[in-house]
């Protein structure tokens, strides 16, 4: 059974693939993919480079997206509609970098998106 | 007034032209009350969209629009990337198998694209955002059979100027409470330039 992917979307190419080093520190088994960056590699985000992140970090278990500022999440939305790929979820207000980390755990584990996603609102509700 | 794919085209060809005869004075009034880059990320994304729909052949509306949304999506960068293409992926929507487009279907297509941005950008009008423009526009296409070009743009423009005064409660802008008072709203001026070359288009008889 495959587990679930983790999406980094940030503004910042090396925040996004920053994130993602941090996390394979301790996670190896869950496709964590970094979407940072325009696509000439500035800094904004983009709602096609997410969806490609996403269609790659998806084995068939669905995927968590996490984002970090203002228009990240917007293009979030926009690769999930754009996308034919069913269970792909966006952490709403959810940090990127500690977000990241709790989703790649919990995916680790083997837990459904759904299982996942709530496993996040629980960590970060204040 | 009645739409074909040349209109259509002329449409994104004459914002652009405004887009980048205007990027320094969208980029100075970003700079005012957001990040900076509304100017060069506007600029980018038309001069794509317009190098695109220009070099193409089209049979349909629809799919000028659709292209259009394809390429400010990946080619903006800002906030204004998914906020204008889905503004022209809702009118490609609406627009589809409806050539030539007449008035009323267009003011359907502007209504939509108007519902599309505000659910994107979970803002409504008053914010301070592109919506102050696009919704007196879209209200204006709505109402009466035969709307002239010129009081199109004056509605646009009008619509613009007025978010001068207005408070800043979204985007960027909203950090700065009342000092966002007393500019003009970045995505409103860009909003009204689309739709200043709209009646430009308008006026050489669509």
């Amino acid at each position: 059974m495959a587990n679930v992917g983790v999406v980094l979307i940030s503004h910042s190419s090396k925040v996004a693939e920053g994130t993602k080093d941090i996390i394979s520190e301790a996670v190896s088994d869950v496709k964590v993919i970094p979407a940072g960056g325009t696509e000439e590699g500035g800094i904004g985000t983009s709602a096609p480079k997410i969806q490609q992140a996403l269609e790659e970090a998806d084995d068939g278990a669905g995927v968590i997206l996490l984002y970090d500022i203002g228009s990240a999440g917007m293009n979030a939305e926009m690769a999930v509609e754009l996308t034919e790929r069913k269970n792909c979820y966006i952490a709403e207000d959810i940090p990127l970098v500690e977000g990241g980390y709790v989703a790649a755990v919990e995916a680790g584990m083997g837990k459904s998106v759904e299982d996942v996603l709530s496993s996040l609102r629980k960590s970060f509700s204040s | 007034m009645v739409w074909k794919v040349e209109q259509a085209v002329a449409w994104i060809e004459k914002t652009n032209a405004l887009i980048q005869s205007n990027k320094e004075y969208l980029t100075e009034l970003d700079q005012a009350i957001g990040d900076g880059d509304h100017g060069l990320n506007m600029s980018r994304g038309f001069q794509e969209a317009e190098a695109k729909v220009s070099s193409t052949d089209y049979d349909t509306i629809a799919d000028v629009f659709k292209d259009t949304a394809t390429v400010l999506m990946s080619k903006v960068g800002g906030a204004s990337g998914p906020l204008y293409g889905t503004a022209f992926l809702k009118m490609s929507m609406v627009l589809k198998g409806k050539d030539p487009v007449t008035q009323a279907e267009f003011a359907d297509a502007v209504e939509e694209a108007l519902n599309g941005i505000k659910q994107r950008g979970k803002a409504d009008q008053g914010e301070k955002t592109m919506i102050d423009v696009w919704h007196p526009v879209a209200d204006f296409l709505k109402n009466g059979q035969n709307v002239q070009a010129e009081k199109l743009e004056e509605t646009a423009q009008q619509a613009m100027e007025n978010t001068k005064d207005t408070l800043a409660t979204k985007g960027r802008a909203a950090y700065l409470q009342e000092r966002s008072r007393g500019h003009v709203d970045p995505g409103s001026t860009s909003s009204f330039y689309l739709f200043q070359a709209l009646a430009d288009v308008w006026k050489e008889g669509a």
